[in-house]
């Protein structure tokens, strides 16, 4: 299959950090409305690899094409505007603003100075703010400052400041690290509904959870892919057993 | 502007704080001064200008600049350059060896007026230049610095030193700049006087027409799309980045926008006071005008004129009858402020006077209308 074809297609992606290689000649893809785990134990280079395809660190050599367009030599902004939307492991959120503001800015529109400066809040901003809001139970919220939501809704906030975006790539890291079991739930549930019409790379450790969740999932091991495939086969293969899941 | 729109822009709150600004600058202070105060006065207001530009660049977008004094300084000498030409005439200057170009370079064996001095006999050039040159100084500044994402203490420690290069440059450089004495004896604006009192007057409410101006600049642009966005930058900056939004172009432009506050803060400081000197450029006067800011409260651009006002007045005040404890009671201000009033006036305002005067409309209320609670209950 050409590279074409898929959504995302990383190849020989390594990078090296003074001579330590976090990520070595890895190499996978993703196809579109696919979702994608990725695990692997601590400082296999999950994060990593998120890094890269989102341009938050640059590659020493390899490729990454998003839709056959190249994203190692862009600059982080024009890979969001390419179609790319990445959640950080903490939540990052704009904490003395409102949840309305939180996602008003996150619309994709008034993007340079004079835009943001002509920026006007009329009604399609207002529409595509509640219909997110819904999706993310935060409706009740939208007038609350953001820093004051539960760690669960700051997380649920971040996701929808990507979901406003649109992006055909959403990328997470952790998303339901330090959640209630109910808000677990409740996470799983909206990331099966939101991953209509795109694709999602998720890192995640709770191995319930990327059951819940996962089309296929690819192990990490020091910088390389250990093991990939459904879940039922990677559960299932030695190696994994032994570096991973086996304690 | 349509209403709707205007009414976010300008809530009725702010309505009232520019309103009372207002009587404060225009009505209060011309009453109740003698036109030496006012000059004083005015010529404190030329630093709000500078401490307007940071609460924008500092409070909402977190680029604390340590050497705004640089714009306030290349605003005020444009402005003098031109002044300077006007007061050079041949007629007045016939006993220098070179009659014709300003004294000081007469002083120093120039017998030629430099080229870059050669422009500013035209007045329109020079108001351009008073906007222009600080923009486009720190459009550079901005560029190199926020492109290559310096930001933090490190922004804070260079835009200081560029205000020590720009002081030593021009000290240094007193053939075509006046040096350590500035540029000084100005004496009329196309002809017309600006020493006598009624130029004072004039003046003083030209500046305080343009910082009203800037209040309104600044007004719209915290309540735009951007200030939310500058705030947003000073929390998560990385979190703005991946939101696809170039945060130089950002910092950039605010940066830029409080240079050009700050330069017209200096035009105008030239004009009240009718000189310039390289003491309103360095390290000291930079840093007393983050000081301003910091008593104001650096969130408020109210805040921001009030306590350039007060501190100034405090110093004039202390410095009249204790000049060697000046310099002491404003460091010991600034760790007050810094310790015990993060946000300034404007955040002791908020948080102690505002709940007050909100019951206010409520007391009045009921003490109108004592007989409806008799009413009530009696039934």
């Amino acid at each position: 299959m050409a590279n074409k074809d898929f959504l995302l297609a990383v190849e020989g992606l390594t990078v090296s950090f003074d001579g330590f290689k976090a990520v070595n000649d890895l190499s996978f893809y993703v196809e579109e409305e696919e979702i994608r785990v990725i695990i692997g134990p601590n400082g296999a280079g999950k994060t990593t690899v998120l890094d890269l395809i989102c341009g938050k660190t640059k590659s020493t050599s390899g490729s990454i094409k998003f839709r056959g367009k190249e994203l190692t030599k862009l600059n982080e902004h024009s890979i969001v505007h390419a179609g790319v939307g990445r959640k950080f492991q903490n939540p990052s959120i704009y904490e003395d603003l409102t949840v309305f503001e939180n996602l008003e800015l996150s619309f994709p529109r008034g993007r340079n100075v004079f835009g943001a400066l002509a920026f006007k809040r009329d009604a399609e901003v207002m529409a595509a703010v509640e219909e997110v809001a819904d999706t993310i139970f935060l409706t009740e919220f939208l007038g609350t400052t953001a820093g004051l939501l539960s760690h669960g809704q700051k997380q649920w906030l971040e996701i929808g400041m990507l979901l406003i975006q649109k992006p055909d790539l959403l990328m997470l890291d952790e998303p339901v690290a330090g959640m209630s079991v109910a808000e677990r739930k409740q996470t799983a549930e909206l990331l099966n509904r939101i991953t209509k019409g795109r694709a999602v790379i998720v890192i995640e450790h709770d191995m319930q959870f990327v059951e819940d969740i996962a089309h296929r999932v690819t192990v990490m091991h020091q910088g390389k892919t250990l093991s990939e495939g459904s879940m039922e086969r990677v559960k299932n293969d030695p190696k994994v057993v032994e570096v991973y899941l086996g304690h | 502007m349509s209403l709707q729109n205007f009414k976010s822009v300008f809530p009725k709150t702010d309505i009232y704080y520019f309103a009372i600004l207002a009587v404060v600058i225009v009505v209060i202070m011309p009453l109740s001064m003698d036109i030496f105060r006012l000059n004083l006065v005015g010529k404190y207001l030329t630093y709000a200008f500078v401490a307007l530009g940071l609460v924008l660049c500092w409070g909402y977008g977190g680029i604390l600049s340590l050497g705004q004094g640089v714009f306030f300084g290349l605003g005020g000498y444009c402005m003098a350059m031109f002044l300077k030409l006007e007061a050079s005439d041949p007629e007045s200057t016939k006993i220098q060896s070179t009659p014709g170009i300003p004294d000081f370079m007469d002083w120093n064996q120039i017998t030629e007026l430099p080229w870059f001095w050669e422009p500013f006999y035209n007045l329109p050039f020079a108001l351009i230049a008073v906007l222009v040159v600080p923009t486009i100084f720190a459009y550079i500044v901005g560029v190199a610095m926020f492109k290559r994402r310096v930001g933090g203490v490190y922004f804070a420690i260079i835009t200081q030193a560029l205000a020590s290069i720009l002081t030593i440059l021009i000290i240094g450089q007193q053939g075509y700049t006046g040096g350590v004495n500035g540029i000084t004896d100005l004496r009329t604006l196309l002809g017309w006087d600006i020493r006598t009192d009624s130029a004072k007057y004039i003046l003083y409410f030209v500046n305080a027409g343009l910082l009203f101006t800037c209040l309104v600049i600044a007004q719209v642009v915290r309540k735009s799309k951007l200030g939310r966005l500058l705030v947003a930058m000073r929390d998560q900056e990385d979190r703005v980045r991946f939101s696809g939004y170039d945060v130089s172009n950002f910092k950039i432009f605010i940066f830029c926008l409080g240079a050009a506050f700050a330069a017209i803060g200096g035009a105008m400081f030239t004009l009240q006071v009718g000189f310039m000197s390289p003491s309103f450029v360095g390290i000291v006067p930079s840093i007393e005008m983050v000081i301003f800011c910091a008593v104001g409260g650096r969130l408020s651009i109210f805040g921001a004129v009030y306590g350039t006002l007060l501190v100034n007045w405090a110093k004039t005040t202390f410095s009249e009858s204790f000049p060697e404890l000046w310099l002491f009671a404003m460091g010991a201000l600034f760790i007050a402020v810094v310790m015990a009033f993060p946000n300034g006036l404007a955040g002791i305002y908020k948080t102690h006077a505002q709940p007050f005067i909100k019951k206010i409309p409520k007391l009045i209320k009921e003490l109108a209308e004592p007989r409806a609670h008799v009413k009530s209950g009696a039934q």
